[in-house]
């Protein structure tokens, strides 16, 4: 798929999250915003996934580490085939398969059920483990926020993943810059992330991540080396694609009211224009 | 049964949970073991000597240990997560919530060293909170044998079984009390005596404790029923309330915390279905003092004799 067929897809995600946020009257939309052009990237031009069999062994995995936008990964999923884009309706609504953080038990695609930070990351290093003692060429994906790597569990994660060489493992940090209630520069600052990360071991690359174009190529095997897992520092803007919400740690879960909600829409439809 | 049990042989229940693990990944080269540096105080050194590739060794890490262990079930492993009872079940409880019991993963938690074991190393290193925290959570059979016949039996079970466990095993050697062949079967208690004037519910290293308790007080002519509980969660309620109605006094004995174990366990099964006057035995809620594990045991009022005065002073309750 080409990336500006990508983009129309991201663009369509971006307005039935925020459509899906202002009805439900909940959600994490500055986060969800960020994170929509990696899954679609992922989605619909880099794994191998069949929503006719979501529990094919021989399937790529994505692991939503940042569990909280499990309404961006609900709807990708649904653009996809795995749900009904009706289901989406549902969201957090009472007995609805799709709760605020993703089930794996419930919803077809999900792999395994975050909300706790700092989980995501070593459950990825089990499943590339599993294609490692198997010899498979499956390959593992995992999305953590750049807040989330403040969690120590993560570093545990990565200090093994580079012991067993987990060269079919690829973390993708969505480097919003912030956090719940603060930047991450001024809560506990990761700064500089590529170099601690390169220095356990890891391949890292950073790149815009909103631009299709650099996330295929990044995700791309080819641009793997051969015995380190690999990080992609992808460079990214809570609330992208609406203006008001972009960058502003207000809209971490904030709910848009009419007006702010018909403005969103009508920013994310001129910008296919 | 009217004879002491033989504590003359006794047994450490890791050997018996390494040997089954070692012929059950003979047969299945999808079976491995993760643990957190601990391949000499899980006894995995043959186990990665016959599979060097399938012990997944994670360092001193808990909770990505656990959530390793998810990934590779995940990826169609079945996977045995050992490590130290305390440092697996405390450090690591909200990866054992949300990647094992929540996520309905394959996982194996065994938790080596259990209750007291490390008994000098103090508080810090005992695991009498696990029961709780563990049976707290739904999806998770928590499981203590009594003996090297059950933890193998348990094991196998585990291996068979697709979905979660807690294994929790001692080092402290124990006698055989199940018959050779034995099958495990979760939520089911196994009657090791018979007896009609009160009940004694054990399970893991008190079950061989509650039996020569029984002896005593068959000696003085108190029939007294033993029954070992291994299965905390899922609990085997008709036996419990079986002992209630049919004995009227019910004594639990644990190598945990009185609060949230197994006494605890049993009394919400008593209190629904068939109350009766009850006693529990195990740590009242203290950091316990240096001492070997059966120091500690004998400390906390579980000596065999003990377990009979606990057991007198419940009957004067029945009334």
């Amino acid at each position: 798929m080409s990336p500006e067929e990508l983009r129309k897809i991201a663009n369509w995600i971006r307005k039935r999250d925020l459509q899906a946020v202002y009805e439900a009257g909940a959600g994490h939309i500055g986060g969800e915003m960020s994170v929509t052009d990696l899954l679609t990237a992922l989605y619909f031009h880099t794994m191998s996934v069949n929503p006719d069999a979501p529990l094919d062994p021989q399937r790529d995995r994505l692991v939503l580490s940042k569990g909280h936008t499990a309404l961006a990964l609900y709807v990708t999923l649904a653009k996809k085939g795995f749900i009904p884009e009706s289901e989406i309706a549902t969201f957090l609504k009472p007995h609805s398969r799709l709760n605020g953080h993703p089930n794996r038990t419930k919803v077809p695609g999900v792999e395994t059920n975050t909300g706790p930070l700092g989980h995501g990351l070593p459950v990825a290093v089990g499943m590339a483990k599993a294609a490692q003692l198997n010899g498979d060429s499956w390959r593992v994906f995992v999305i953590t926020g750049d807040g989330e790597m403040q969690e120590g569990s993560n570093w545990e994660a990565i200090m093994a993943a580079a012991q067993f060489k987990l060269d079919n493992l690829t973390l993708i940090i969505d480097h919003n810059r912030l956090q719940q209630g603060a930047r991450v520069a001024d809560t506990n600052n990761l700064a500089p992330i590529a170099p601690k990360v390169e220095a356990f071991g890891w391949m890292v690359e950073e790149i815009d991540g909103h631009d299709m174009k650099q996330i295929c190529k990044a995700l791309a095997p080819e641009t793997t080396e051969t015995g380190k897992p690999k990080c992609v520092v992808a460079h990214t803007n809570k609330g992208q694609g609406i203006s008001f919400m972009t960058d502003n740690v207000a809209w971490h879960h904030k709910v848009p009211n009419e007006e702010q909600f018909r403005q969103g829409m009508s920013e994310l439809e001129k910008a296919l224009s | 049964m009217s004879a002491p049990i033989e504590t003359s042989k006794l047994h450490d229940c890791r050997d018996a949970f390494v040997s089954t693990l070692e012929a059950l990944g003979e047969a299945d080269n999808n079976i491995v073991a993760v643990c957190n540096d601990s391949v000499g105080s899980s006894k995995l050194g043959n186990f990665r000597d016959k599979f060097p590739d399938r012990l997944i060794n994670v360092g001193i890490a808990e909770q990505n240990m656990v959530g390793v262990g998810a990934g590779l079930a995940n990826g169609g492993k079945t996977p045995f997560v050992c490590g130290a009872s305390p440092f697996l079940t405390g450090r690591a409880l909200e990866q054992i919530k949300a990647d094992v019991a929540y996520s309905e993963a394959n996982v194996k938690l065994v938790g080596i060293s259990a209750g007291m074991a490390y008994g000098e190393l103090g508080a810090t290193h005992h695991s009498i909170e696990d029961f709780a925290w563990i049976r707290a959570l739904p999806n998770v059979p928590v499981i203590a044998p009594a003996d090297r016949i059950e933890t193998a039996a348990a094991v196998k079970w585990a291996a068979e079984n697709e979905g979660p466990c807690f294994l929790r095993l001692s080092r402290v050697g124990v006698p055989d009390l199940l018959p050779a062949g034995h099958v495990f079967e979760p939520g089911k208690a196994n009657r090791l005596r018979e007896g009609g004037d009160v009940t004694l519910i054990a399970n893991g290293v008190l079950a061989h404790r509650a039996l020569n308790a029984a002896q005593l007080l068959a000696d003085h002519g108190i029939s007294c029923r033993v029954i070992n509980m291994a299965c905390v969660r899922p609990i085997d309620t008709d036996e419990i309330i079986a002992a209630a109605s049919e004995t009227g006094a019910i004594l639990t004995c644990e190598e945990h915390t009185i609060f949230g174990g197994l006494g605890s366990a049993v009394a919400e099964v008593v209190v629904d279905h068939h109350p009766v006057p009850m006693k529990r035995l195990g740590v009242p809620g203290v950091f316990a003092p240096t001492g070997s594990a059966n120091f500690l045991l004998d400390e906390f009022g579980m000596a065999a004799e003990s377990i009979a005065d606990s057991a007198r002073e419940l009957l004067r309750r029945k009334g």
